[in-house]
């Protein structure tokens, strides 16, 4: 890095992070509103953070997405970081707008809530778009502290304190594993910057390297709660409110795997062999770990943090299979799990009973009778989640193992349908439960717009995904190709499985 | 034209099940109704095109509808094949539907689901059309399927009742053991001719006739297993002796279904079956035997059961069934004009005695035992004449018009000139006898006497309303005129069928029917009359005679009565046997299958599941000590893998 470059900053270029930006000032603007007004002007600030995020998306897609790289390679702007800001955008959209009503349920309407799911957000924003692995560290902890906090945003429930507890404690053992790898590769390669790292890991493989790689994939591999470095999910998913817990399941996981994906082929990309048996294990015992321990669960937060966990190893499935096919399955699969978590959890919230939160699939019992409604989108939901078609969870859960197979990652694919044949069991025994159980009590009616109009999204887009999957699918395919295009370095991947060999 | 013909009451089973809510009552009869009688209309006039047109040679077609399937040489389409069979089917569907339609109006006005039940009717009678205008074997099936759908669905209409359902579900069986014939013969047809399609078929009949195909090592006859396997499933759907058990207890339905359904038209279509394949039992002499002597069996034996019944409907039942085996036998000595000839005309005299049978019920208090009956005739005059009439076609009384088709029937069975037809021939007047003796008593017991009906009941006996007497005027002018009108175009000399109907020329007995003694021709009258006697000596004038009669015959009365035991044993050679199979199996299959297959998979699959959720301790510790651990494997995997690999 010369000092020229260093000093001289192309102001126009910064176009490329004027979203980021924006979100910044606002955020920071906004906790100043909130600050003079206090906790009254909740529902303004939780308001204003979602026009924000709209703005911040018209921006963000009135941008050129052609790949430019800016703040001396730091940060880096294509399709695909493009495609993957939308879809988190989004989710933090859908993760607000169904939890302002929860805020005030259950006394934690604070301003700080929605500002902090906006500084997350940023973190998302920056992780995906980081080119260099300070870039990616600053937004990973950023996105980290803030989920830190709103996961014991509730400090007089001990759940809650708890809960945030040992997400922080294991957050910061995964960041230091994660540091630790950073500083084993700028040992070996001398640099952090992802396109200098990818060209010299290409001409320079020592075991110290594998051991950088390793480290850094198992700090990665915790954001995306894969096994083994899961542990804290279920705990944490139980335990935060659960509007947080919606926004941990619909969001923070896209972000990460978006920054997984870029990690693995443009720095590490020389280093396929050795990344792929990696994932190819932390794929497999994630989804066979997330279907046998979701079947035991009786506490609908910790069932979906099982689900999680087992969605996650098949997205890896698309991960391991590589090339741009592996990789538009991912993303594919990533938004169709965004919007039927958003829609599931938007149910979850509405589980209240004589204004206290119950989160027991027993308290579903009977609901087809007292709320019909609910009870029939959670059931499509819910064989949608499980993979029958025509819904949009079958096709997710398709493109992911037709990447496989045409991989020739037969065994993954296999294991894959099997352990998604269990983990049906978890979907369908909620069906079971509303449908033919005998009636508990009804829930409270009361259900805002906002998570009426999240919920009703979701389930159109769940249902009439058939209709017309391809402006999906095809702007999936743009985001993923972008990966490949200008890096002739990268083989096309021939991976097959005697490569664990 | 045709369209017009077959789907109003498509149109009008669809708005009346989907929107009869909506429409209420009113709107369903009246859409179901006006449905059928516009194709009923349409099909008179298709009647007289079809038969008449060109200059009187006929003029059939067929509609080409859509291909229906294709799969390599198997091709099959969606077609309304309007030939003069067909047509003449036609006629008599959509007449004696449009008559039960409007009769239900009146019959079911106490009933809650109205615009259900004219639903089903309006399926019915759509699915029967389908199947008298199919144009192949496998369209036919769809219809065949459809009525019987139908008839379940109408035969359980009273959910309600334990035994309605029970009779649904026993025709549904019974007739699946024929259905099972048909399929197969289907299957056969196809092996042997390459096509299910019937003008295919039947110009390559004469062809085949000597064709053979080997089952399990022997050779068989084809056309004859082809013949004898569709008539397996004609026999099943026409009550044939030995498949008929369900069509008495199917009288659960309510009265304008027995009518419909279980008289004039589904049962029926085992005889249309058999007329449609004609060319193809032409060559089946073997086969044609086996539907003389089922015919004429059963023709005699429902006629014995039916003298000793009390339940009205049931009598009337057996009666369908006995007439049904006269139309067998017709068939088997290749006398068809003669079958679909008696088809017509007992559907309108049959049809007639169930709606007036259907009537006295209404206006006894829903009250079907002969037993309490008796001296009514006075208060409801018009059904009493109307069943007369009825009774009387039924009984062959010259110039009724049963006394047309039943004549010609046993004439040509007659004039077969082989054993079997001689012998259908006495039978048949055997049964003849019996017939007009229980149309006899049903009528001396439910008119005459004096009344054993408590006196509420009596009080409140009425003539029913228009809507329900309208309709059995029609058919009584059917009944009284429909044999005179058409004996000469359909068995006479100058018969419509053109090439609708094959027979050999060798094998032409309806021609040959009019050339047999003088005592042959006369003596089903006389067999008629007598019975008619004996029924008035013993229910009318001898009042004590039946029970003495009972007690001096009493084995034979005793096998009559209990219908020749056949559900007897029917139920201890199957039912049984096959429920003691079937626990035995599900034994098995509980224990053995699902304890070591979904059972048991699921049990481990469980229990695997809550032993990795005991490694969620909740401590802090052991999480980050499982994270540590899972870095540390993965590590020494590369570790091992490139120390070995590579040194």
């Amino acid at each position: 890095m010369n000092n020229e470059a260093m000093t001289s900053f192309d102001f126009s270029s910064l176009g490329a992070i004027l979203p980021e930006l924006f979100l910044a000032v606002a955020g920071l603007v906004l906790l100043v509103a909130g600050v003079l007004r206090g906790d009254k002007s909740t529902n303004f600030i939780g308001g204003a953070v979602i026009w924000c995020l709209g703005i911040a998306a018209f921006i963000l897609i009135g941008l050129e997405w052609d790949r430019v790289s800016i703040l001396n390679g730091m940060f880096v702007m294509d399709p695909f970081a493009g495609f993957m800001k939308v879809l988190v955008i989004g989710g933090l959209i859908a993760s607000v707008a169904l939890s302002m009503q929860y805020l005030h349920q259950d006394y934690i309407a604070r301003f700080e809530y929605p500002i902090l799911v906006l500084f997350s957000g940023i973190g998302m924003m920056l992780m995906i778009s980081a080119h260099d692995m300070l870039a990616l560290y600053v937004g990973l902890e950023l996105q980290s502290l803030a989920l830190y906090v709103l996961a014991s945003i509730r400090r007089d429930h001990i759940k809650s304190a708890e809960s945030g507890m040992k997400y922080f404690v294991l957050g910061a053992i995964s960041s230091g594993i994660l540091l630790f790898g950073i500083s084993l590769l700028y040992g070996y390669a001398g640099t952090t910057n992802f396109a200098i790292l990818g060209d010299t890991l290409s001409h320079n493989m020592s075991l110290g390297v594998i051991i950088g790689l390793v480290f850094v994939l198992a700090g990665v591999a915790f954001k995306i709660s894969a096994v083994p470095f899961h542990m804290w999910t279920p705990d944490v998913y139980e335990g935060a409110p659960a509007s947080v817990t919606a926004l941990f399941a619909i969001v923070p996981k896209v972000a990460a795997m978006a920054l997984l994906i870029r990690l693995l082929f443009e720095p590490f990309a020389a280093l396929q062999s050795e990344w792929f048996q990696i994932i190819w294990f932390i794929a497999l015992a994630s989804m066979v770990l997330g279907a046998f321990a979701g079947l035991a669960q009786n506490n609908i937060k910790r069932l979906m943090a099982y689900s999680s966990i087992g969605n996650m190893g098949y997205a890896l499935i698309g991960v391991a299979a590589s090339g741009a096919m592996g990789i538009t399955a991912v993303i594919v699969y990533l938004a169709i799990y965004m919007a039927m978590t958003a829609g599931v959890f938007g149910v979850i919230l509405c589980m209240r009973r004589d204004g206290n939160a119950v989160e027991n699939i027993d308290d579903l019992a009977g609901l087809s009778k007292n709320a019909p409604k609910l009870a029939y989108i959670l059931a499509i939901l819910m064989f949608s989640m499980a993979g029958i078609p025509p819904l949009a969870g079958f096709f997710g859960k398709f493109l992911i193992f037709q990447s496989a197979v045409e991989s020739g990652l037969y065994t993954l694919a296999i294991l894959g349908i099997i352990s998604s044949v269990v983990a049906a069991y978890y979907y369908l025994r909620i069906i079971k439960v509303m449908f033919f159980d005998e009636p508990a009590d009804k829930f409270d009616a009361e259900i805002s717009l906002s998570r009426k109009l999240v919920i009703g999204l979701s389930v159109i887009g769940v249902i009439f995904f058939i209709v017309n999957p391809s402006p999906l699918i095809d702007q999936s395919r743009i985001a993923a190709s972008s990966l490949f295009s200008g890096l002739d370095d990268v083989a096309t991947p021939d991976t097959a499985e005697n490569n664990t060999q | 034209m045709e369209y017009l013909a077959i789907f109003p009451p498509l149109v009008g089973f669809l708005m009346a099940f989907l929107f009869g809510r909506q429409m209420g009552d009113k709107g369903a009869q009246l859409i179901t109704c006006s449905g059928v009688i516009i194709a009923a209309f349409v099909s008179c006039v298709l009647f007289v095109q079809v038969i008449f047109g060109h200059d009187g040679h006929g003029d059939p077609r067929t509609v080409h509808l859509m291909q229906w399937m294709a799969s390599g040489d198997f091709k099959i389409n969606w077609a309304l094949r309007v030939d003069q069979l067909a047509v003449v089917m036609m006629c008599v569907v959509n007449i004696v539907s449009s008559c039960v339609h409007v009769y239900s109006v009146g019959y079911m006005s106490h009933d809650k689901c109205k615009a259900r039940f004219m639903a089903y009717l309006s399926l019915f009678t759509f699915a029967m059309l389908m199947l008298v205008t199919a144009d192949n074997l496998v369209q036919l099936f769809f219809g065949w399927e459809g009525v019987g759908v139908a008839s379940y669905l109408l035969i359980g209409f009273w959910n309600h009742k334990d035994s309605a359902n029970a009779a649904a579900i026993k025709a549904f069986v019974v007739n699946r053991v024929g259905d099972f014939g048909l399929a197969l013969g289907i299957f056969a047809a196809f092996v042997v001719f390459g096509t299910v399609q019937f003008d295919a078929m039947f110009e390559m009949a004469a062809s085949k006739a000597d064709a053979t195909m080997t089952f399990f090592g022997q050779d068989f006859h084809a056309i004859t297993v082809i013949a004898l396997l569709l008539f397996m499933g004609a026999m099943g759907k026409s009550a044939q002796l030995g498949l008929h058990t369900w069509l008495p207890d199917a009288m659960e339905g309510p009265t304008p279904v027995s009518a419909l359904i279980h008289a004039a038209t589904m049962v029926t279509a085992g005889v249309f079956l058999v007329a449609r394949m004609s060319p193809v039992f032409e060559y089946a002499p073997n086969a044609l035997l086996v539907v003389t002597l089922v015919g004429a069996a059963t023709a005699f034996v429902a006629a014995t059961i039916g003298m000793t019944q009390f339940d009205i409907k049931r009598v009337i039942a057996y009666s369908t069934m006995s007439q049904l085996g006269y139309m067998f036998f017709a068939l088997g000595v290749s006398a068809y004009g003669a079958a679909i000839f008696h088809l017509m005309t007992h559907a309108f005299f049959k049809a007639l005695l169930f709606l007036g049978a259907g009537s006295v019920i209404h206006a006894m208090s829903n009250e079907q035992d002969m037993r309490k009956m008796g001296g009514i005739w006075k208060k409801i005059p018009t059904t009493y004449v109307l069943m007369w009439i009825g009774s009387l076609a039924l009984a062959g009384m010259p110039f009724f018009a049963g006394y047309y088709s039943k004549d010609i029937i046993l004439e040509a069975a007659y004039a077969d000139h082989t054993w079997f037809g001689e012998l259908a021939y006495y039978l048949g007047i055997a049964a003849a006898v019996m017939t007009a003796f229980y149309s006899a008593r049903l009528l001396f017991m439910t008119f005459h006497g004096k009344p054993r009906a408590d006196k509420h009941t009596m009080d409140h006996v009425h003539e029913s309303p228009p809507t329900m007497l309208t309709p059995l005027m029609i058919l009584g002018t059917g009944a009284l005129f429909a044999g005179y009108l058409f004996y000469d175009k359909f068995v006479g000399h100058h018969q419509i069928w053109q090439d609708s109907i094959f027979v050999l020329p060798e094998n032409d007995t309806v021609e040959a029917a009019h050339h047999v003694p003088y005592w042959v021709k006369k003596l089903p009258i006389v067999a008629g009359a007598l019975g008619l006697v004996l029924g008035w000596v013993f229910y009318l004038k001898f009042v004590g005679l039946p029970s003495v009669f009972t007690k001096v015959f009493k084995p034979l009365h005793t096998l009559f009565y209990n219908k020749w035991y056949f559900d007897e044993i029917y139920n201890a050679v199957f039912v049984k046997p096959a429920a003691a199979f079937g626990r035995v199996f599900w034994a098995t299959d509980r224990n053995v299958v699902d304890g070591l297959g979904p059972d048991g998979v699921a049990k481990t699959s469980r229990g695997f599941g809550a032993m990795l959720s005991k490694f969620q301790t909740g401590y802090v510790f052991q999480y980050a000590f499982v994270m540590i651990i899972g870095l540390i494997a993965i590590i020494s995997w590369f570790f091992f893998k490139l120390t070995n690999g590579q040194g």
